[in-house]
């Protein structure tokens, strides 16, 4: 047993945490979130330059082998600073379906290229009314007409996040074999974007494909499990990179109760303040605990250790892994509630003002406590496979 | 980063679980299932049965009975301990009074009580509350006053009275913190910790019924109460730093994972027999299930957050810090979870009569008041870790 990052990982960490407190400061921040595209061509150049776009993936396409472990201290570096490059979505989600369910040709025509941060992607699935159940699709995918193995992608998919800056998108649709994957190109005539900012001050879009060209990718009617698969992935990262956002709230807000003044002296002599603070320190390490757990459970599919009892009664199933990611996001979705709302709470009228960094904080963690899945959402999940 | 246990660890844990498996004794085991009342025997005989397989005293240095297990073994035999649902080990002689001596007693009083305490000779019993100090403890005024012999030696007569003494009505022996001098102006500095025999002439028990009809708590009244000098714990005037060392000390286990893991394990065992109104399994009632998936969630999150801690101290050496309060705040939050759905899922018949179970619920309340009640610990992590 063993809770700390290896040298690796605690340099990696620290060397994202440097660059972003260097060239990611909040001011800095600012302007990319006002800038027309949203993100920064230049720091996703030194994203790629770190290494950070090959990290999760295997090293016969040009990556570093990790894992979410290994993503785990980025992630928080990330949640720190708020970034609002296109990471999740490219590495968490878009390329990881390649990863996981391509052909070794679609592999090899994509990954590297990802990992050389020169595409981006993006993960078009959920469609209207289906919340967060993964499941409910709608859009359809016929064979092409004519010669060949193509395939023609039509429906609607709602809020897809990063897809403004998608080279490329996973969509899902069902054949009549049922739910499937297809790779398409975002510059292919018949796919249109409408983009906007969400509240946590990223780039989504809602995608609209007629009968635009795809790829199938993975099994054709096998698509869930491994949307599930790395829908759980992704879901591991945002964890760690709502602790990062966390400890930054808690850290902001423990600061201000010790500069503040008010009646004479600082607010955090108050005890009514203090067990508030306490409270909040108390969920981050909770949170923290349980990130821990969504991110080793997320790789254990990849990197099964059977010759080991675990500390939670490891196996490597995928219910399993499903069952204690959602236990994570349970107890990450109501610690971020939890903390953004204190943090806000704490700061008093400063707390609501645009300027200070800690209300973008609150945003992305009120996104995050949401994101794949709310705390109810998995509450019935983690129902469903006890 | 790895959340599994050691190939040693597992091993360990296996060697412990089929230990239990076969020592603890059947009664035993039922009684404690059954949450009923366990006697001053019941309890000294595990202690015995314990100290006969020479793990009563894990934490303890070697020459006088230690296992030399590391942190992360003694979370695990406490953890197999709480799921096996052993009785518990009374905590004042093996967890507070021995590492006190081990750490401030004299060769003497090392060689006369240590032994004694590891093979549960002497039941002990804790005398820190008095009526008019409960979290404000340094105010204190049980009275010990030092007086020659006509011999040349010394002795101290202690006029005052002691409260919440648990398991009093059971104790040879008690420790107390008492006044030995009122004159200071820094009044931690007036108080001393003191070794008293229950037996001695002035001594009066007077049971404190709880709100759940039991008695586990006493009024313990010193009048004139002769205790020989030799029982003063390190200096006159330093007990509190005696009673602050003991703060520190030996805390890893206040979150009672292993025990509140088998309390969850039966509640779900519970509720999955009891129907909810439309005749189905109350399990399969969504209100009722989310209250239960919380309350699991939060127990996986606090085991995590133990072992980090153990982790942490395994690798600086260092003791747990004031981080510890965490755990005895949501420890406690936990197992009062779990009486109150116990209740809730019995909840017809627990307006029955006084039930098992509504007075387990009653009982409870105790957890979050006791040993520095939750908000001492908020004020405690408060000042100690952020600063405040």
């Amino acid at each position: 047993m063993n809770f700390d990052y290896n040298e690796e990982q605690q340099l990696l960490a620290d060397s994202v945490r440097r660059f972003l407190a260097k060239d990611y400061t909040f001011e800095a921040r600012r302007k990319i979130v006002a800038s027309s595209d949203g993100w920064s061509p230049a720091v996703w150049a030194t994203i790629a330059e770190m290494g950070l776009t090959g990290l999760p993936f295997s090293p016969d396409y040009g990556g570093f082998g990790g894992g979410a472990v290994d993503l785990m201290g980025v992630m928080e570096a990330a949640g720190d600073a708020l970034l609002v490059e296109p990471y999740l979505a490219t590495v968490g989600l878009g390329a990881q379906f390649v990863a996981r369910a391509g052909s070794e040709a679609q592999k090899k025509a994509i990954l590297p290229v990802v990992v050389e941060g020169k595409l981006k992607m993006a993960f078009a699935h959920t469609e209207k009314g289906a919340r967060y159940n993964l499941a409910k699709v709608d859009a359809q995918a016929r064979k092409s007409a004519g010669a060949g193995s193509g395939w023609e992608v039509t429906g609607e998919k709602f809020v897809v996040l990063g897809a403004p800056a998608a080279d490329k998108f996973v969509v899902s649709a069902k054949t009549d074999k049922g739910l499937s994957l297809f790779i398409v190109n975002s510059s292919s005539s018949g796919l249109k974007i409408k983009p906007y900012v969400t509240l946590d001050e990223q780039r989504a879009g809602d995608v609209s494909l007629s009968k635009v060209p795809g790829e199938l990718l993975g099994t054709e009617g096998g698509a869930l499990p491994v949307i599930e698969e790395v829908v759980d992935f992704a879901t591991a990262l945002i964890c760690a990179e709502a602790v990062g956002a966390m400890k930054f709230a808690c850290d902001t807000t423990l600061e201000y109760l010790k500069t503040r003044k008010q009646f004479g002296v600082p607010i955090g002599t108050f005890q009514a303040l203090q067990h508030r603070m306490v409270d909040m320190y108390v969920s981050y390490e909770q949170a923290k605990s349980m990130a821990c757990l969504a991110a080793s459970k997320a790789d254990s599919p990849v990197d099964v250790r059977k010759d080991r009892a675990s500390a939670v009664e490891d196996r490597a199933s995928a219910a399993d892994r499903a069952r204690a990611i959602s236990a994570a996001k349970i107890k990450i979705a109501d610690n971020c509630r939890h903390i953004s709302q204190e943090s806000i709470q704490l700061h008093g009228g400063m707390g609501m003002s645009e300027e200070l960094k800690v209300s973008h904080t609150f945003r992305r963690l009120t996104m995050i406590a949401q994101q794949f899945g709310d705390a109810e959402h998995h509450l019935a999940r983690f129902a469903r496979l006890s | 980063m790895d959340l599994s246990y050691s190939q040693e660890e597992s091993a360990f844990r296996d060697e412990v679980r089929v230990w239990l498996k076969t020592n603890l004794p059947q009664d035993l085991r039922d009684k404690v299932a059954n949450y009923d009342e366990l006697g001053r025997e019941d309890l000294l005989r595990w202690h015995r049965i314990l100290a006969k397989q020479g793990w009563v005293a894990p934490s303890w240095p070697k020459e006088f009975g230690g296992t030399s297990w590391n942190v992360v073994q003694r979370y695990i035999f406490e953890e197999e301990c709480g799921f096996a649902g052993t009785p518990p080990l009374i905590p004042f002689g093996l967890s507070m009074c021995g590492p006190v001596l081990i750490r401030f007693g004299t060769e003497a009083q090392k060689k006369r009580f240590l032994p004694r305490i590891y093979q549960g000779e002497d039941f002990w019993c804790q005398g820190y509350s008095e009526p008019g100090s409960g979290s404000d403890l340094a105010s204190l005024k049980c009275k010990a006053e030092r007086m020659r012999d006509e011999k040349g030696g010394a002795h101290y007569i202690v006029n005052g009275q002691k409260t919440w003494t648990t398991l009093g009505h059971y104790a040879d022996w008690i420790f107390c913190l008492v006044r030995t001098d009122s004159s200071l102006s820094k009044r931690q500095e007036g108080i001393s910790f003191l070794l008293i025999d229950m037996k001695t002439p002035g001594i009066t028990v007077r049971p404190l019924i709880l709100m759940d009809g039991g008695h586990e708590v006493n009024e313990v009244f010193f009048d004139d109460v002769k205790v020989p000098a030799e029982n003063l714990v390190y200096e006159e005037g330093k007990g509190w730093t005696v009673a602050k060392y003991l703060l520190g000390h030996e805390r890893m286990n206040t979150g009672r994972i292993g025990a509140s893991k088998r309390e969850l394990a039966k509640l779900k065992e519970f509720a999955g027999r009891q129907q909810g109104d439309d005749g189905r399994p109350l399990t399969e009632d969504a209100r009722f299930r989310d209250k239960l998936t919380r309350v699991e969630v939060e127990l996986m999150a606090l085991e995590i957050t133990n072992l980090r801690f153990l982790d942490q101290m395994r690798r600086s050496g260092q003791p747990p810090g004031a981080d510890v309060s965490m755990l005895k705040i949501k420890g406690t939050e936990i197992q009062q979870s779990l009486t109150e759905l116990m209740m809730q899922a019995s909840d017809p018949a627990a307006q029955a009569g006084f039930t098992g179970l509504a007075k387990r619920y009653c009982n409870f309340r105790k957890t979050t008041i006791y040993a520095g009640s939750n908000e001492i610990q908020r004020n405690i992590i408060s000042k100690m870790t952020l600063g405040l």
